[in-house]
């Protein structure tokens, strides 16, 4: 499944749209996949500012329980309320109905230094 | 947000050919390689409970008994009452230490009446092994045969028919708890009419290198692949222990719920005296079906439960029930709080969750027509 081609990533398995003032979040196609079926997510209070790499919400699947951090440093401005009532969402449309959260980055600069999706498909590789 | 682990050397089934081909997701479990899941544990659970699901089993470990004093000796030391089986039947039973802790819980077959045929877990073949072997005794003769056999568990209400299919309508399942020896393509195989889904179901061991095939016709035949995910589901929602989970050396079969498998009126056997003390002085602790109310994160293992803000134990075993889309789980609790209905805690992640006491099993197959 192709992510949208303003998306960055982090090493982590997050995806953060580039270019947009509230930037939307969620986990990579790889990430769910390696997870599995996802059954419970615990997502930040908006208006939280957070630090690049915190962690600042849980994915559970049937087997574990998984941090999600912070892609960039800014402030959460929105939450996906489908997300959380239904997390099957993440596995069915990671980039799409299943993304997490909308984030305020203090720097633009921060999200352009990720990965684009090549590069970050390439990572997974070696 | 996924660690990569080092494993060490790990055992490899006989059945990994036909995981591969089947694109299953690989886990370390108990030293051995197993699937976790193919298509999703919800899924393979979902279809054991509907119609039929197989599972590779084959790191669990295969031992035979034999011997005139065979019967008796293996009455000295596992709970369950060995000598009431006639051939072909099987049952239950735990292997317990001196102070009534449990290595091991097992299925022991009387093949023939002086033939036994033990299915022990991966995670304590070692220690069996060595208990049994230590334990040996004249008129006894014990084997531990596991690398010459391939196991899987075929479960669910369809398994009959996989079998039938399987087998090409050459061979009968044996009756619940049974075992039969059959000769298939020139070849000795074992079908025991047992499992740990709470569905019907056998388990078939076949050589070794006839494994991948006869994993591949049951596929064939409608069985869907179901790795160690929905193996650990489908036995939660029974309520049956995980041996390192829910039962462990310190903790005896009564603890455990498990009085129905221990005969402490057959005579001596390794850890009567403690369970005979429980009996009379009343068990330190149960192990207590706990079930979360709705909209909590899923239960595990270790997390705290607390009764009236005071701690009382933790979570030995948990998860969400992809059948009742709840968090079930089981605690070792003090005996009061085991009753239904008694109103529990449990933390995680530094909040507490609302919970109760419930009875097991945490699921009940609906009525069939």
């Amino acid at each position: 499944m192709p992510a949208p081609a303003n998306a960055r990533f982090a090493a982590s398995h997050e995806w953060i749209l580039s270019g947009t003032a509230d930037a939307t979040v969620g986990i990579s196609d790889h990430a769910q996949k390696e997870l599995g079926d996802v059954v419970y997510i615990e997502l930040p209070k908006v208006g939280r500012k957070v630090a690049a790499k915190e962690a600042i919400a849980v994915i559970e699947s049937v087997k574990a329980a998984s941090d999600i951090y912070a892609p960039v440093a800014g402030t959460i401005t929105a939450i996906n309320d489908a997300v959380a009532a239904d997390s099957s969402l993440v596995n069915s449309d990671p980039y799409g109905n299943g993304w997490l959260f909308t984030i305020q980055p203090d720097s633009p600069a921060d999200t352009d230094a990720l990965m684009p999706e090549a590069a970050y498909l390439a990572s997974l590789e070696s | 947000m996924i660690a990569d682990v080092d494993a060490p050397a790990l055992s490899q089934s006989p059945l990994l050919p036909a995981h591969l081909a089947l694109g299953a997701r690989m886990v370390p479990f108990a030293g051995w390689n197993m699937p976790v899941q193919y298509a999703g544990i919800s899924a393979e659970h979902l279809a054991v409970r509907s119609s039929c699901g197989i599972f590779d089993i084959s790191h669990m470990g295969e031992f035979f008994v034999s011997g005139p004093d065979a019967t008796a000796w293996l009455d000295s030391l596992l709970t369950n009452r060995a000598a009431s089986l006639n051939p072909g039947q099987g049952q239950y039973t735990l292997l317990l230490n001196e102070k009534g802790g449990v290595i091991d819980d097992l299925i022991a077959y009387r093949l023939d009446h002086d033939q036994w045929f033990l299915v022990v877990n991966a995670g304590r073949l070692d220690e069996d092994r060595t208990w049994f072997s230590q334990h040996a005794t004249p008129g006894v003769s014990f084997t531990d045969d596991s690398p010459a056999w391939a196991a899987m568990a075929i479960q669910g209400p369809l398994a009959p028919q996989v079998f039938h299919a399987i087998t090409d309508g050459t061979a009968s399942l044996p009756p619940r708890n049974g075992i039969a020896k059959l000769s298939l393509n020139g070849t000795t195989c074992i079908v025991c009419r047992t499992g740990y889904t709470g569905e019907d179901g056998f388990e078939f061991f076949t050589p070794a290198a006839d494994g991948p095939a006869w994993f591949q016709k049951a596929v064939a035949a409608g069985a869907t692949p179901c790795g160690l995910g929905a193996r650990d589901t489908l036995r939660l929602e029974m309520g049956y222990p995980l041996n390192g989970n829910d039962l462990s050396y310190d903790r005896s079969p009564l603890e455990a719920g498990l009085g129905f498998f221990v005969a402490l009126d057959k005579g001596p056997f390794t850890g009567r005296d403690t369970l005979l003390a429980q009996k009379a002085s009343g068990l330190p602790s149960r192990l207590t079906a706990i079930r979360m109310a709705p909209g909590a994160p899923p239960p595990r293992a270790h997390y705290p439960v607390f009764h009236n803000d005071t701690p009382v134990g933790e979570l030995s075993s948990g998860g969400i029930s992809p059948s009742l889309s709840a968090g079930i789980a089981m605690a070792y609790l003090p005996p009061a709080l085991a009753t239904p209905g008694t109103q529990l805690e449990i933390e995680i992640r530094g909040r507490k969750w609302p919970a109760e006491s419930v009875k097991k099993p945490f699921y009940r197959k609906p009525p069939s027509d």
